[in-house]
């Protein structure tokens, strides 16, 4: 009976002191965010890195999306005879939902993974001990810039995604549905209410921290070698996936319930 | 002066320093040997803050290192990594004016420029290597920008860990003797961790042996050969059979 109560405690202490870390880790760099030296080379370079790079990957899973997103809703609300509602809700599906998640998840899968493995890979080659010997904070200098580039950059991914995903919607809407385009854009405008797209681009910035937060604590957290660095990337990514979409669930909740 | 007293370390149940005591003089040159595992590493990035002893106490001139300011005591070490450490997305110039750009006495960026581009002069690289990225170097020449990084804001105190591994004979030699001449041209005090005898011979003024988490032997260079310690023969001829284990 302890054995099988103890089985069943350490894994619960051993998340619980899991969330603490992290949740330290999170206060830590948002402490910093304010406060000097600022590394805005490093700043600008993350942004590049994190948003600019980032645009294809975005853009591509929002424009097939926003038109299978369109085929669906043509299907289901034809049994209904409910098809003019295509364009309205491929906006708001877009713009609250699908936009900024699988862009989130997306960002994470790039982004994320590559943040930790950079830094587990300059962990395990003493690059982070060489930092604090030239006095300079590892998590400002390593962390900071890219926690703050990613919860930058990822509203304005979410916009564009938002943008082409309706676009995607668009063009499937006229070309396979025989939507007429100036009555598709019009229908879109109308239905579109200016806190669907806020939303969305709190949700972007919110799963940015998310993302980046999740590479750098991975990577400074690294085990040594090869395999550490495998295993850090991994739990980088996969941790960053599962926050998003639990957080996406509070925010929705949040925003679209009271 | 760099004094440790009765330090301990573990980690887990690997008690890695068991109450080490060792005085480094200002201005000399201290080697401190020993097998693999035994370390030597944890012995340096404790003084280095790098590590934090589980107790015993680590003073630079008197001052308990763990109580000191942070930047002021850092500003005071140069260190050359093992691996290099070298910051790969940065070129060559950068990684050696890393401190110089940054902190209250930053520098203009030209002129860090210039001095990066002096330092690896005095380590024997060409101006051409500044703009390059480390990757493109050699691993000799990785040691070198690493030491040229190291020098770089002239510190009071250089730490060298394991500067030859990985080199050949001949490249190791011409680390040992650049060691060497920076240490005595700065006036700096060095301590160098190695298992590569040829660089003890070259770059010690002072030797001590880690064996067993503790300093078995400590004394000049010039008494290693003469001491009876049978754990230093052993070691500094290498052979098999002593009271240090070896797997076979």
């Amino acid at each position: 009976m302890t054995a099988a109560l103890g089985a069943l405690g350490r894994p619960v202490l051993e998340a619980l002191a899991a969330i603490g870390r992290v949740a330290l880790f999170a206060g830590a760099i948002l402490s910093h965010i304010l406060r000097p030296p600022f590394y805005l080379r490093e700043l600008g370079a993350s942004l590049l890195q994190i948003g600019w790079f980032s645009l294809p990957v975005v853009g591509l899973t929002a424009i097939f999306t926003g038109g299978a997103l369109a085929l669906q809703i043509y299907a289901g609300g034809s049994r209904f005879n409910a098809e003019a509602v295509v364009p309205s809700i491929v906006a708001i599906g877009m713009a609250r939902e699908l936009g900024p998640v699988l862009g989130g998840l997306m960002v994470a899968a790039r982004v994320a993974s590559s943040i930790a493995a950079e830094i587990g890979t300059m962990k395990v080659t003493e690059q982070i001990d060489a930092l604090v010997t030239l006095s300079t904070n590892p998590l400002k200098y390593l962390a900071v810039p890219r926690v703050l580039a990613a919860t930058l950059a990822m509203p304005v991914l979410v916009a564009v995604g938002d943008a082409i995903g309706i676009m995607g919607g668009w063009l499937v809407g006229i070309t396979r549905l025989d939507f007429n385009s100036a009555a598709y854009l019009k229908n879109t405008v109308d239905f579109l209410e200016p806190w669907d797209i806020g939303s969305g681009l709190v949700k972007g910035a919110v799963f940015g921290f998310i993302v980046a937060l999740m590479g750098c604590y991975h990577g400074m957290h690294s085990a040594r070698g090869a395999q550490g660095v495998g295993r850090a990337t991994k739990s980088a990514v996969v941790s960053a996936s599962v926050l998003i979409l639990a957080a996406n669930y509070v925010l929705t909740e949040l925003f679209f319930t009271s | 002066m760099i004094t440790l007293s009765n330090v301990h370390k573990a980690f887990g149940a690997n008690r890695v320093l068991q109450g080490v005591n060792l005085s480094v003089a200002s201005g000399t040159s201290m080697v401190i040997i020993g097998g693999s595992g035994t370390g030597k590493s944890v012995l340096l990035k404790s003084v280095l803050g790098l590590v934090r002893p589980d107790s015993g106490q680590i003073t630079l001139d008197g001052q308990d290192v763990t109580k000191a300011d942070r930047d002021a005591f850092l500003a005071r070490f140069g260190m050359l990594f093992q691996g290099g450490a070298l910051f790969d997305s940065l070129r060559v110039w950068e990684n050696v004016a890393f401190r110089l750009m940054r902190g209250a006495k930053a520098l203009p960026k030209r002129d860090a420029r210039e001095i990066a581009i002096e330092k690896l002069r005095r380590v024997g690289l060409k101006p051409e290597v500044a703009d390059q990225f480390p990757a493109e170097l050699s691993g000799g020449m990785q040691k070198r920008v690493g030491l040229a990084r190291a020098i770089a804001a002239e510190p009071e105190i250089i730490f060298f860990d394991e500067p030859t591994t990985g080199l050949d004979p001949i490249m190791a030699g011409v680390i040992n003797d650049l060691i060497r001449e920076i240490v005595v041209e700065m006036g700096a005090t060095a301590m160098t961790i190695t298992h590569d005898m040829s660089s003890v011979r070259a770059i010690a003024d002072n030797v001590a042996m880690l064996h067993g988490g503790v300093i078995r032997w400590t004394g000049p260079v010039g008494e290693m050969d003469a001491t009876p310690d049978p754990y230093v023969q052993q070691f500094i001829h290498g052979r098999a059979d002593g009271p240090i284990e070896s797997v076979r």
